[in-house]
């Protein structure tokens, strides 16, 4: 069996802690620019013109119908092959590419059911007012339309925080890889524990405070 | 300006299909100022449709509405400036749940009038005391009553000063207790000489409130009146049916 899972934590917390940081920046990245990405295509979604509807929805379906892992190695190998003048950047930005279109096709669903979960009789009486569709999407639809959307984007960052693991494959700082590295000390078994320990507690501890925020959202309902 | 002998309203040839299925089959009806028109009728029978087609919530599938003598186009930008003079009431009330409802009433006089907020809250107050509702303004309206809730999206429309105002059921989905207060201040709006037009299942508040009173089933309008004519002396075969179930 050789050392004891706290011994290895003890010795090589560090690496654990470096590993984490990690994790939780490529994750904080991909949600966040995802977000921004996601929220243009969930206004192409909620189109009336068919050409916008049909694009945005082929993207929403192709990225959340194919595995990660899928879409990163054709990041990882495939762009930089048909793009030879890409060659030169660091290859972490591609994996970092796939994770951020990733996480943009789940917030563009998301912020798309958000809007659509507002009564609709809202809209009607904003517009029976004689208020602009505009103002109606911002003062009226999407200030309901949030308390939907927020928690389940804290879901969907917490699903990327497990979602980032695959990101270790190709060599990126995070969690995971730390296995790959004290693999190399022939620690096998004990990382693993470590590792899905850290996962355990930050999920859990994202959970209470996604479930939290969601009780205050919901107060004035 | 609008006067006795040009309609406020008219509509010509209204037809309204949803799919296959025909909801209005031509309505061609005239509302001067200052009447107060109920439209009563079975369930389905397109009354909900032809008030919607008004202020063009519902875009009919062929015919025209002419508001001010103004065809109401849904694709042109004044739809908006139309639809501001032209205050709509629901059966599901559709207040703003994340204003208070103060707010709820003054966002878009300020919005869409550029009223000074001063200007348009002291106007809502006003509204509100109207309606017996001042001491409510700083409130959510999850505090409020199905009637108080009622009371307060009739006051929303008529802080747009409309020249006229459509009643969807108002007082369908209340419970029987709320149902007066409500009535109550929709008939202080008609006798003010607030133009009217209201769909209703309360056949004795109809009979008391209205100049005309159009029976619509199956898409069109079967008989038209003053109430004593629709409701003492039904000619249509169907309008009398109707009555003798619901009186």
């Amino acid at each position: 069996m050789g050392e004891s899972i706290f011994s290895v934590l003890y010795k090589y917390w560090p690496i654990f802690l470096r590993g984490l940081l990690g994790t939780l920046e490529y994750a904080s990245i991909a949600v966040a620019i995802g977000t921004v990405l996601g929220a243009l295509i969930a206004v192409l979604r909620l189109s009336k013109n068919k050409v916008l509807y049909g694009i945005s929805s082929v993207y929403v379906n192709v990225l959340r119908g194919t595995p990660l892992l899928v879409q990163m190695y054709i990041a990882y190998f495939f762009i930089p092959m048909a793009i030879p003048a890409l060659n030169s950047i660091d290859k972490v930005y591609y994996v970092m590419l796939a994770l951020i279109l990733n996480s943009s096709a789940y917030v563009a669903e998301i912020i798309r059911g958000g809007i659509n979960s507002v009564d609709k009789g809202q809209t009607e009486a904003a517009r029976s007012l004689g208020m602009t569709a505009s103002h109606t999407m911002f003062r009226i639809v999407f200030p309901q339309a949030i308390k939907n959307i927020l928690p389940s984007l804290g879901n969907e960052y917490i699903a990327m925080i497990k979602e980032t693991s695959l990101a270790g494959t190709f060599m990126l700082y995070e969690l995971m890889y730390t296995r790959t590295l004290l693999a190399n000390k022939f620690l096998v078994w004990q990382p693993l524990f470590i590792i899905a320990g850290i996962y355990l507690i930050v999920t859990l501890v994202l959970s209470a405070i996604v479930k939290k925020m969601e009780r205050k959202l919901s107060v004035s309902d | 300006m609008i006067d006795d002998k040009t309609p406020l309203i008219e509509t010509v040839d209204l037809h309204k299909d949803f799919g296959q299925l025909k909801v209005l089959k031509g309505i061609s009806e005239k509302i001067y100022k200052g009447e107060v028109v109920t439209i009563i009728g079975p369930s389905g029978g397109g009354k909900s449709t032809f008030l919607r087609c008004l202020n063009l919530l519902e875009i009919p599938t062929s015919g025209k509405v002419i508001f001010e003598s103004e065809e109401l186009d849904a694709k042109a930008t004044d739809l908006n400036r139309h639809r501001q003079k032209i205050g709509m009431v629901f059966q599901l009330f559709n207040v703003f749940p994340h204003l208070k409802v103060i707010d709820n009433i003054t966002l878009a006089p300020i919005l869409e009038k550029k009223i000074p907020k001063e200007q348009a809250e002291a106007k809502a107050m006003e509204l509100l005391k109207m309606v017996g509702l001042e001491d409510k303004a700083q409130e959510y309206p999850r505090k409020l009553s199905g009637g108080q809730k009622q009371r307060l999206a009739i006051v929303r429309a008529l802080a747009m000063e409309p020249d006229v105002m459509l009643f969807d059921e108002p007082t369908s989905a209340l419970d029987p207790e709320m149902v007066k207060g409500v009535l109550e201040v929709i008939q202080n709006l008609a006798e003010s000489g607030m133009t009217c037009v209201i769909v209703t299942h309360e056949m004795g508040f109809a009979k008391k409130i209205s100049d005309r009173v159009l029976f619509i089933d199956d898409g069109i309008v079967a008989e038209s009146g003053t109430p004593e004519e629709l409701f003492e002396h039904p000619k249509n075969p169907r309008t009398q049916e109707f009555l003798s179930q619901v009186l």
